[in-house]
């Protein structure tokens, strides 16, 4: 193990190369870059044996890292925002074919009001996809969660892709201390790629055919059933890595200072970071305040969740992106699941477009949230920080 | 392994089965059974969005007795990438191998045409030409001729069928120079199975662009397939050549060129068409079979265009002969 003092993006490319990924498509984009530059590096160093394939559209490489695992190696990419948006339709393939492609999305915000900030509108709608998503705190989880993903994707009872959501900049271009394990630490946790189903001119097979009617709706049935399915493998392999490396994540859900908590916030990303900051002055002054920070947004952890809040008087629910005149789709999932609990909920939109996120926002975040135990909130949706009268 | 020169060198059709859904006489499904036939077991194909996609696999059945794969539609220069590098990686022998229409060629997938083109992928890329958007419904490409209708360039009242030429594909695949690129004619067998063996003989990428003509999307009898296939080269709307190390070479070359009325009065597409449209056609064939052939064979369609030409451009300047 060494440690080095790396970017976000750096930190997922060194998980990407100790996890001995064979084929890498990539196409450049803000703030993903740093990772297939990173990549690039390593294999023009011959650091890394991989054939690392340049295209020239994210679409075409989402089709080049489909058609690689179809082949049967294992395949890394990365992206964000545009170029998720173009992968778009391509994202649809892997799921349903069972491709246990790994990516990387450094969350930065889409379309016009064009900015390459952070928000996570890029990576959120695709949730529909049958991508498991996994947002990260830092950038040693980025790192690890690379190669936890791997684990995941290519666990036979799961085989899907999964997603690793990053803040753009905030984590993607932020260097912090991490650590870098072994290789023959990382070849024993993520032993090499069997695939299950695989082209091969020596036992031909049809991948992907049209599927009619008869057989559509119970292909997507196992599909919805191998997402479910992740829960069990996500907790076994933390459990496993943190054994071999000391380092462990929790789970679907991490929790923190929920002992006793009275109310509490949900958070994705590095919104949980600076919520740790605002727990720890609320406790300071006496106030049971704890933080929920949803790990996969797919699968979404509805029984932790409801297990988590047990106790509460009052939630709210941070969202960096918002699904228009409805509201953040963190909130709209948690509510789901809480669906029938008298526990009041709401929704916390700020730090939109890259917009900082202070300790101060989010302490009120915190105060609308502890008002809500005793009276009902004015709304069920509230947007911090806009300048002027709107 | 013996080189293939012609209909007696090739096995049984044994890779890609009848029983597929394609309409009867369908070019594309020659064009592919006989590919198949030619490149063998160690072949993986690779099918976007068309009509073959939807002809030759359908869950739980398949036509196909190699691997096989289908993902989208505007990605076979990608995906057959990809495969190619796992392969690579796995250490197996096999041609990788995608099948796209005109559509997927032409238009949506020109981009990753391109690029595939542009790392020079050691894969075998087949364009079944058949001049539209078939699986669709027959919608105008970027490769529907001159005049033909279609249901997105109707026949009305004030447009009659698609006003622009079909775009030269070969010279967009030549401008990237790769190993190997070719036209191929389903009516031109020895021709045809000659091109096929030699581009699985070699390495890089390489490229057959084969004329498939369909019966519901040029309008005609099933039975007439071979025989528009035929006059399609004979009246020059479709030249057969190949690119090698930077040359082209023509591989047919028709003994006179045939009005193009011979190729259009058999099919309902063209049947619209009138006396201006079709000389307007004729005179931009004329063109292209001059660029292809040259002058040295005898050509009394072309000389009667051409001199109509002359009058129609002629400026009244004498130093002006267009
Ligand atoms: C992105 C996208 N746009 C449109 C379609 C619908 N579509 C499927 S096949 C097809 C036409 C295929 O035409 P071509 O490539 O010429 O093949 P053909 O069917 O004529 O053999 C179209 C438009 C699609 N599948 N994907
Ligand atoms: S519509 Fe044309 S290309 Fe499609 S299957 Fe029928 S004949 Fe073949």
């Amino acid at each position: 193990m060494v440690v080095k003092v790396i970017s976000g993006d750096h930190a997922v490319a060194w998980g990407a190369r100790l996890a001995r990924v064979e084929v890498v498509p990539a196409f450049p984009i803000t703030p993903q870059t740093l990772i297939v530059e990173q990549i690039a590096e390593f294999v023009n160093n011959g650091e890394m044996d991989a054939d690392f394939i340049p295209v020239e559209s994210e679409h075409s490489v989402m089709s080049v890292a489909v058609g690689a695992s179809a082949g049967g190696v294992r395949t890394f990419t990365a992206t964000a925002s545009q170029g998720l948006a173009l992968m778009h339709e391509m994202l649809y393939a892997a799921p349903q074919i069972r491709l246990p492609v790994v990516m990387a999305n450094a969350n930065r915000s889409l379309g016009a009001a064009a900015g390459i900030w952070l928000e996570h509108n890029d990576s959120m709608p695709e949730r529909e996809s049958g991508w498991l998503q996994c947002y990260v705190e830092n950038n040693q989880e980025a790192l690890d969660m690379t190669l936890q993903a791997f684990r995941l994707a290519e666990d036979h009872r799961v085989m899907l892709p999964v997603m690793i959501c990053l803040d753009g900049f905030v984590l993607s271009h932020t260097v912090e201390r991490v650590d870098i394990p072994d290789q023959a630490a990382v070849d024993g946790f993520l032993p090499k790629y069997v695939p299950v189903n695989v082209l091969d001119p020596d036992d031909p097979i049809v991948m992907n055919p049209i599927c009619p009617p008869e057989y559509a709706t119970e292909m997507r049935y196992q599909l919805d059933r191998a997402i479910d399915s992740a829960k069990i493998a996500i907790k076994e392999i933390d459990i496993d890595f943190s054994k071999r490396f000391g380092r462990s994540y929790g789970d679907l859900l991490d929790l923190y200072r929920m002992d006793g908590a009275e109310y509490a916030i949900v958070a994705i990303g590095t919104a949980a970071t600076t919520s740790r900051l605002v727990v720890d002055r609320l406790r300071a002054e006496g106030k049971k305040a704890g933080l929920i920070r949803i790990r996969f947004m797919r699968p979404f952890p509805k029984g932790e969740l409801i297990e988590a809040v047990s106790g509460l008087k009052a939630l709210g629910v941070f969202d960096r992106s918002v699904s228009f005149n409805s509201y953040g789709p963190v909130f709209t999932e948690v509510r789901n699941a809480l669906y029938g609990s008298v526990l009041p909920v709401t929704d916390h939109i700020a730090g939109l477009g890259g917009r900082d996120l202070t300790p101060e926002i989010l302490s009120k975040v915190f105060q609308v949230v502890e008002d809500s135990m005793e009276k009902t909130p004015e709304r069920d949706v509230y947007w911090h920080d806009l300048r002027g009268d709107m | 392994m013996e080189e293939m020169h012609g209909l007696k060198d090739i096995k049984r059709n044994e890779f890609f089965m009848s029983g597929h859904g394609a309409c009867p006489g369908c070019g594309v499904a020659i064009a592919i059974k006989n590919v198949m036939r030619i490149l063998g077991p160690d072949a993986t194909v690779y099918v976007p969005a068309s009509c073959a996609v939807v002809f030759s696999a359908q869950y739980p059945t398949s036509s196909f007795r190699t691997p096989y794969f289908f993902t989208a539609f505007e990605n076979t220069g990608a995906v057959t990438t990809g495969i190619r590098a796992a392969y690579r990686r796995r250490g197996k022998k096999s041609l990788v191998v995608g099948i796209a229409g005109d559509g997927g060629t032409f238009d949506i997938g020109l981009q990753a045409l391109s690029s595939a083109l542009d790392r020079n992928e050691d894969i075998v890329y087949v364009c079944v030409d058949n001049e539209a958007f078939m699986n669709t419904g027959i919608q105008r490409s970027s490769s529907t001729p001159f005049g033909a209708w279609t249901t997105t360039s109707p026949v009305g009242s004030k447009v009659q069928g698609k006003r622009t030429f079909k775009k030269d594909l070969m010279k967009i695949v030549e401008a990237h120079d790769p190993p190997y690129a070719a036209t191929l004619s389903i009516a031109h067998f020895n021709d045809f199975v000659r091109k096929v063996d030699k581009a699985k003989r070699m390495s890089g990428f390489r490229f057959l662009h084969i004329l498939t003509p369909c019966v519901p999307g040029w309008k005609y009898e099933s039975a007439m397939s071979m025989e528009i296939a035929k006059l399609a080269v004979e009246t020059g709307m479709w030249t057969l050549f190949e690119y090698e190390e930077g040359e082209s070479r023509t591989t047919y070359k028709p003994k006179q060129m045939l009005p193009v009325t011979e190729y259009l009065k058999l099919q309902g597409r063209f049947r619209h068409m009138g006396d201006d449209d079709i000389k307007t056609l004729q005179r931009w064939l004329c063109d292209k079979w001059y660029r292809n052939y040259g002058h040295e064979i005898e050509e009394p369609v072309c000389a009667i265009f051409k001199q109509e030409e002359m009058q129609l451009h002629h400026d009244k300047d004498d130093l002006h002969v267009f």
